[in-house]
């Protein structure tokens, strides 16, 4: 016989699940619109930011509900806190693809860097598979992935620097594209911030695994 | 210690159909009165916890819902179910009983086999057919069934004490009430027993509505839709748990619940 919390816990784990695949959702189809130009497919995805937003609050109010009414401890209120701390991580990532998404309609028929365009469509591709397989390791809470999630952070990161020394190269070239240009330093931005974002999801899952509060991009996280 | 208004009070109006209401309920013992104009609408098929410190008129207040105080004290006003004031000398109080069943504190099996203390109720009421049927059923229903369906002409004394408290569930709902007072029926009881008559009233209140008072303000947390705090005789707050645990409308309220009292 389930008990009450195992019910209400079955259903936070069920928002998080509908958050992180709406979530994903709204990546993938920001980082296309950007890389596609397809500025309709953009609007898609600023369109669906509230509907992110509105699923975070009704996660927080869940998960707040279960350790004021049911005093989970131990792993139940590890599992709880990974979550709520978790859901706030993906609500960024899901605005970030949003700022993508209207940097698309914003860059929409301005000259264009074509060599910068193929290396943000590598970072894009690297970003959302990082995003798939943090989100697949909440569906059995294993934090195996957690260091690996933490190396492939370290390799947009790298990207972010040789990326930005390319656009700046590509600006003096053709003062042109100085537009286009200022929006892939916009998106590159973005796109390694929801690199640290999922590097959080990775740290929450090592604490809800092992109780223990980690930095795993302690060393080179945080890129000015 | 901070003074509380005992005539302010906040009362969550819940949708119907409510299964038992009370309006300006007073209970005296003598000179002193326990219980000052309760006035509280229990909805069908939810879970109501009473709360309160020792003395706050709580468990007052639950007996009298099934005329347990007659004889002990003297109440007034008016306990409204299925349209009739049952708080009158006229109305059969047996009858008001087997409709309002009670589950105690202390688990009280008769001293007869696991079958009997079913049984034998269900005999005295006149059935004498089919009873094999009704036993498995309330056992079923308060989740007993399982640990004791090979054992049934064993002696009811011989369970835990969990089983037993789950034994006088299923001898209280094999009547067919349509209301369960629990009086504190976990107190006397460990974690996981008090977890299992949780689980257990989750599954009888689909079919049952259910008043239980308890001094856990946890187990009323995790397991009532519903609660009551009571104070000094006083009803204080009617909400919804999931607000009177998180945003209490009451002062009073917040101070019982996070320990600042006295």
């Amino acid at each position: 016989m389930a008990t009450i919390f195992e019910n209400r816990l079955e259903k936070l784990r069920q928002s998080f699940t509908e958050m992180g695949v709406d979530v994903s959702e709204q990546i993938y189809q920001s980082t296309k619109s950007y890389i596609d130009h397809d500025v309709k497919l953009a609007q898609t995805v600023i369109d669906g930011d509230s509907d992110v937003n509105s699923n975070e609050t009704k996660l927080e109010k869940q998960a707040m509900n279960l350790i004021a009414l049911q005093q989970p401890v131990a792993s139940d209120f590890r599992i709880i806190i990974s979550y709520l701390k978790a859901a706030s991580d993906l609500e960024r990532i899901g605005d970030n693809a949003g700022t993508i998404a209207r940097e698309t309609l914003r860059a929409k028929g301005n000259p264009r860097i074509a060599d910068v365009e193929t290396v943000i469509a590598k970072i894009t591709k690297h970003v959302r598979k990082m995003l798939e397989q943090i989100l697949d390791a909440y569906t059995t809470l294993d934090a195996t992935i957690a260091p690996e999630i933490a190396q492939e952070d370290r390799k947009i990161d790298h990207y972010y620097q040789t990326t930005r020394t390319a656009i700046t190269e590509g600006i003096l070239a053709n003062p042109e594209t100085a537009v286009a240009a200022s929006s892939y330093l916009m998106v590159i931005r973005l796109l390694e911030r929801i690199g640290d974002h999922i590097v959080n999801l990775a740290e929450y899952l090592i604490y809800c695994e092992t109780g223990k509060i980690v930095e795993l991009d302690a060393d080179d996280g945080h890129l000015d | 210690m901070a003074s509380y208004n005992l005539d302010e009070s906040y009362l969550y109006q819940a949708a119907g159909p409510f299964a038992i209401t009370t309006q300006d309920l007073n209970v005296y013992y003598g000179n002193h009165q326990a219980t000052f104009n309760a006035n509280l609408k229990f909805p069908s098929n939810r879970i109501t916890a009473l709360i309160g410190a020792s003395g706050s008129g709580k468990s007052t207040f639950l007996r009298s819902l099934n005329r347990l105080n007659d004889g002990i004290a003297r109440v007034t006003g008016k306990i409204e179910y299925q349209g009739i004031d049952i708080n009158q000398a006229a109305v059969n109080v047996y009858e008001v009983r087997r409709r309002i069943g009670m589950v105690f504190q202390h688990p009280n099996p008769f001293a007869k086999s696991i079958y009997e203390n079913i049984a034998f109720p269900l005999k005295q009421l006149g059935m004498t057919s089919d009873l094999s049927n009704r036993v498995e059923e309330s056992l079923r229903a308060a989740a007993l069934w399982d640990e004791v369906h090979d054992k049934l002409q064993e002696s009811a004394l011989d369970l835990s004490g969990g089983q037993q408290q789950r034994l006088c569930i299923a001898r209280a709902i094999a009547v067919k009430p349509e209301i369960l007072l629990m009086d504190e029926p976990t107190s006397a009881l460990d974690p996981i027993s008090s977890r299992k008559i949780e689980a257990t009233m989750q599954q009888l209140k689909k079919d049952y509505t259910i008043i239980i008072v308890t001094h856990n303000m946890q187990q009323a947390a995790r397991s009532s839709d519903f609660t009551a705090f009571f104070h000094l005789g006083h009803v204080i707050e009617f909400n919804k748990t999931s607000h009177l645990f998180t945003t209490p409308r009451m002062p009073t309220t917040e101070d019982y619940i996070s320990g600042h009292f006295g």
